[in-house]
């Protein structure tokens, strides 16, 4: 193969495809067969990490950037000025191969621009995942992207060489995408997810029953939303991935702050900041909901269609919550240690196990790796030192701002100036 | 301590589950545990050699596996990050864990038990990122071979991921800091020594001992990694602590900042 012709199209091709988040390489379970290649355990790894701080943990290309439609978030949209370019099955096949013998990935994530129809496109993808498998008897991870609008026989097949599908919804709201995406249906992508959402129920029905079905799709499904391009607010974003957690079974939904791509007067304009501290303040929410037993609506509500930026979820819902605090940690139950700020899922496992063999005081939990700074607010344990000023929850976020830093802080430091 | 004594091993798991029998069997007060080639003697306590026995290290291995699985596990973890002091805190933890008193690998409200999982927790960081970030380089022979230089000693926890996952072809990864490596021939792996004429770290002089066509995909590699970086997200401080900067010289894609 011709390596300098190669190079250009994975600069062009993996530039383009670098907007997907999801790199996750986990969740898995495909073992080695016959002495092959790769296997795909449920941990996932990062095998390097770009220089904006996300895994790279798969080889991320577009199969090509040809595409028909023209949607206004999209760098590959029609009317986009760019170098467009386009892999030869074969070509994807190699480098796969290649990759993963040198250990640099786990396996593939390949998504397309939509070439002459979504079949069409959803064919080639499927033809590569086919000869990985096929051909090259690969075990490691594949992500395919479900073309919106392809045939559900392709997406059965995708299904049995992929370990995960997604479609990412992108607009969070229809009403959204209406605006943005004029020429695609919300049924586009809502058909190809619904059709591998049912695949996997009967999978699993059917696993229970012969034990050699053919997997499908084993790390699931998962969808990307656009954040801060259109007027949305946390709570219709949140809303609408309950939705799709729910109704789609996702694995996961992940959250990208737009970046701007071109310009255009429904979008924020090129150069404009990249909601960071927004992004990250869904994904807390979204574990809040995934782990630690919060419903969307306690967080997020027509009171609080939007959520705190200067402080986490979770505290904010205990600051507007006092009435459930203090928590003792010596007796509380796992639910209610899980809502104490400063408390995680990990220190909760091990409060709960340690305090079966003695009462925790200040020093076992500090050891234990509880943030004190903030949970010391909402809970006592065995000790008599604890915090008895009948405090407002504004004092409080204000004794915690000022006791703590936070990466985000230069970004609202205005806001704090109310406190102070 | 009148009669308290120092046991030396000689460096292996096996070596110290070894000097923990004899300290139960022969019910010597123990002062310390050392490796034979770190051994210094105490003023006021005689020493013993230990003589590694595997039937022996069993049948301790054995004797905690039944108290706890996870005991024996972090227990094994822990001894890997070869840090000071590790035995001795080993041996009075495995005393414990047979004592009258109620000890529990869950216990993190105990000093010891804290410190040993916070250890072994280390140990396997260190495991996983070598998992990650090995990085083969395919040499005329046709081995895929790797250097590595990891904090903890960490390749017997690593020998069994990549031999299920690179099945089908010859590797070898090679600890440049503990000077032995494990090399895979389509059967079993092994352990080797050897001497590395080179070391095939990050440097703009290419080896004769590798195929051409490794620097042309290793080229593409380094591509790929510039490609998929978003620059108006740029973070360089959780990069760099995704990716301490102490693994660089390994890293391919790191090539060009080393």
């Amino acid at each position: 193969m011709s390596f300098e012709r190669i190079k250009e199209k994975l600069n062009i091709l993996a530039d383009a495809a670098k907007y997907d988040v999801s790199c996750a390489s986990s969740g898995s379970n495909r073992t080695n067969k016959n002495k092959g290649l790769g296997n795909s355990t449920g941990m996932g790894i990062c095998h390097s990490y770009t220089e904006d701080g996300r895994c790279v943990s798969l080889l991320k290309i577009l199969m090509t950037n040809y595409c028909i439609y023209d949607c206004a978030y999209c760098v590959t949209r029609k009317s986009n000025d760019i170098k467009r370019a386009a892999f030869k099955i074969q070509e994807v096949v190699d480098l796969t191969i290649n990759f993963y013998r040198r250990n640099y990935i786990e396996g593939l994530f390949l998504s397309s621009g939509i070439f002459k129809s979504a079949d069409y496109t959803m064919e080639r993808l499927v033809a590569v995942a086919k000869k990985l498998r096929e051909e090259e008897n690969f075990n490691g991870y594949i992500h395919l992207k479900s073309i919106p609008g392809a045939s559900d026989e392709l997406m059965r097949e995708a299904g049995l060489y992929a370990d995960r599908l997604s479609v990412n919804i992108e607009v969070p709201t229809v009403s959204g995408l209406k605006l943005l995406a004029p020429d695609k249906n919300y049924e586009d992508f809502t058909k190809p997810m619904l059709k591998v959402k049912n695949e996997i129920l009967q999978y699993k029905a059917e696993k229970k029953i012969i034990k050699s079905t053919p997997k499908y799709a084993p790390a699931g499904q998962s969808t990307q939303m656009i954040i801060g391009a259109t007027g949305e607010s946390d709570k219709d974003i949140m809303y609408s991935a309950t939705h799709y957690y729910k109704n789609y079974h996702m694995k996961r939904v992940y959250y990208s702050g737009y970046v701007p791509v071109a310009e255009d007067k429904r979008l924020p304009a090129i150069g404009s900041q990249v909601p960071l501290l927004r992004e990250n303040r869904l994904y807390q929410t979204d574990w809040l909901l995934r782990f630690y037993g919060f419903h969307v609506k306690e967080i997020l509500n027509a009171d609080f269609p939007n959520l705190d930026m200067d402080v986490d979820p979770k505290l904010g819902w205990a600051l507007r919550n006092m009435q459930h605090f203090p928590v003792d940690v010596n007796r509380a139950d796992k639910a209610m240690l899980a809502r104490i700020p400063g408390i995680g899922m990990q220190s909760v496992h091990k409060i709960i196990n340690a305090r079966k063999f003695r009462k925790l005081n200040w020093e076992h939990l500090k050891n234990i790796g509880i943030a004190l700074n903030r949970a010391k607010y909402f809970m006592i344990c065995d000790s008599s030192k604890w915090e008895k000023r009948d405090l407002e929850p504004s004092r409080i976020k204000g004794l915690i701002l000022q006791n703590s830093s936070g990466k985000f802080r230069k970004e609202y430091s205005n806001q704090l100036q109310l406190f102070s | 301590m009148i009669n308290s004594k120092i046991l030396v091993y000689d460096g292996s798991f096996n070596g110290f589950l070894t000097a923990v029998f004899t300290a139960f069997d022969e019910k010597v007060s123990v002062s310390d545990i050392q490796r034979e080639d770190e051994y210094q003697s105490g003023l006021f306590s005689e020493s013993e050699t230990v003589i590694t026995d595997n039937v022996k290290a069993k049948r301790v291995w054995y004797g905690i596996d039944k108290k706890s699985h996870t005991a024996i596990k972090q227990i094994y973890f822990a001894f890997l990050s070869e840090s000071k002091g590790i035995e001795m805190l080993l041996y009075r933890y495995i005393r414990k864990l047979f004592s009258k008193l109620d000890t529990s690998p869950s216990d993190y409200s105990d000093g010891i038990v804290l410190k040993i999982s916070q250890l072994a927790k280390s140990v396997g960081r260190e495991k996983h990122r070598m998992e990650a970030f090995v990085r083969f380089q395919l040499t005329k022979d046709g081995i895929y071979f790797a250097n590595i230089e990891p904090d903890f000693n960490v390749l017997p926890l690593i020998s069994k991921h990549f031999r299920s996952r690179y099945a089908d072809q010859y590797w070898l990864i090679y600890d440049v800091k503990r000077k032995y490596g494990l090399y895979y021939d389509l059967k079993k792996v092994e352990v080797v020594t050897m001497d590395l004429k080179e070391l095939l770290t990050n440097r703009i002089h290419k080896s004769d001992s590798l195929t051409p066509a490794e620097y042309d995909f290793q080229d593409l590699w380094n591509n790929y990694f510039k490609s998929t970086n978003i620059k108006s997200r740029i973070n360089l401080k959780l990069h760099q602590q995704h990716v301490p900067k102490r693994y660089w010289k390994y890293l391919s894609e790191k090539r060009e900042v080393v």
